[in-house]
């Protein structure tokens, strides 16, 4: 056992995990965010990304330990109060997402994508980009749609700012 | 995953020191090889020693016309970098079809060629490029370095530190990602060193893990053009045959890709 410190949706969170012990169970089993997914548990399928320190990983395939330290951010941790993010409120308004399982991987890749590529994003680049995210139901299009309207609307927000 | 005790190092010396005490370990890099090894219980390390948060294995350095790539750094890091996009373009390529971008994120060099997986991309690269791994121990020529499926020349606990690339003339990879894993069905990394040497390697293919292609070198050498690939047969034997492809058809792919890798090159 370790006590494996972060920060998670902007609250310090201290844990005692067996040493085995994956991220995505971390978050899931001892702080409750069930809203990351485990899918394949392959690595393969997405469902279970989140951000650490910014950047979009698989939490399938990282030890609780490796995170010790870092800043975690999962889809519970994107809206502000009721007010969803907007790659959130893009995903609902396009509908892009038919059963939902893999939509919260979805979401947390998309954001990472339009913050790396500054909303400069195209069809062709999305759809690269989010090959590491997969989609049983194959409602691909309006997934694609959805991160291009956010793209939009999250420069618009920045601008704002 | 079988019960295992995680130890983090900050330095080469303390990840070496807790090796040596641990019975059965195993040194952790961005654990996008091992940690799905081990979640498939294929592989059960008493101990794994986490090397990703070692400061002196991160980073890019190029000196003259040598391209140092540590050990650690990221494939992320690696395809951003500003030397490797000026002087081998063809790594940068290579890194941005590997994986995908949450992989990216955390899978290093280092991990990749110590893991030495036959359908992996950078022994191709190192193969091809003609370069040098360096260890906490010694350096290793490529060519010495990958011996056979999941087989290096890396000793118990000696840690890779660092790859050195001889910056080529020309160099360029291609490959048939496999949709699903984005490992190469087949892929071949082509390079003109500044001396005028070719060296061409081919990953995904052989039973033997990455190698070099004599018969597509031959063929380049005077004439280095897609074309000249043209009139090149590759025997299928000892070639991988799996449900995604028979020996033949890699024996095929072997030729299209390094064709594509030549006029990707220039």
């Amino acid at each position: 056992m370790s006590t494996v410190k972060l920060t998670v949706n902007g609250k310090a969170v201290a844990v005692d995990v067996e040493d085995r012990t994956l991220l995505v169970q971390l978050l899931r089993e001892n702080l409750n965010l069930t809203g990351t997914h485990v899918g394949c548990d392959t690595s393969q399928c997405g469902a279970c990304v989140v951000h650490m320190d910014g950047k979009a990983v698989k939490s399938c395939t990282m030890l609780a330990g490796q995170a010790d330290g870092a800043n975690i951010t999962t889809i519970e941790g994107i809206a502000k109060g009721d007010e969803l993010h907007p790659m959130q409120a893009a995903f609902r308004d396009n509908h892009g997402l038919q059963c939902g399982y893999c939509t919260p991987g979805m979401i947390m890749s998309a954001i990472d994508i339009v913050h790396r590529y500054g909303g400069q994003l195209d069809e062709t680049t999305v759809r690269h980009e989010l090959e590491g995210n997969i989609c049983r139901c194959t409602g691909y299009h309006n997934i694609v749609k959805a991160v291009l309207d956010a793209a939009g609307r999250m420069k618009v927000s920045q601008a704002a700012e | 995953m079988y019960q295992t005790i995680y130890h983090r190092a900050s330095s080469v010396d303390e990840a070496v020191s807790l090796f040596g005490k641990s019975s059965e370990a195993k040194f952790l890099a961005g654990g996008q090889t091992l940690l799905p090894v081990m979640k498939q219980r294929l592989a059960s390390p008493s101990d794994v020693i986490d090397l990703g948060k070692i400061k002196e294995l991160q980073g890019v350095e190029l000196s003259g016309d040598v391209l140092t790539i540590k050990a650690g750094t990221t494939y992320f890091d690696i395809m951003q970098n500003a030397d490797v996009k000026k002087v081998i373009p063809a790594i940068a390529y290579l890194t941005s079809v590997l994986g995908d971008p949450a992989v990216r994120y955390r899978g290093t060099i280092g991990g990749s060629i110590a893991n030495n997986d036959p359908a992996a991309d950078y022994p191709a690269a190192l193969l091809a490029l003609g370069a040098t791994v360096k260890t906490n121990k010694r350096s290793i020529s490529a060519d010495d370095f990958f011996q056979g499926l999941f087989t290096t020349a890396l000793e118990d606990g000696e840690i890779i530190t660092a790859v050195s690339f001889p910056v080529p003339a020309k160099a360029g990879y291609e490959k048939m990602r496999h949709p699903a894993s984005r490992f190469a069905l087949t892929g071949v990394f082509v390079a003109q060193t500044k001396s005028g040497e070719i060296r061409v390697a081919a990953t995904g293919a052989s039973q033997s893990g990455v190698m070099r292609v004599p018969a597509i070198e031959a063929a380049l050498k005077g004439n280095w053009s897609p074309s000249a690939i043209d009139g090149v047969s590759i025997s299928a034997s000892n070639l991988l045959a799996d449900i995604h492809g028979t020996a033949e058809y890699r024996a095929n792919l072997i030729k299209v890709m390094a064709q594509r890798a030549v006029a990707a090159a220039g």
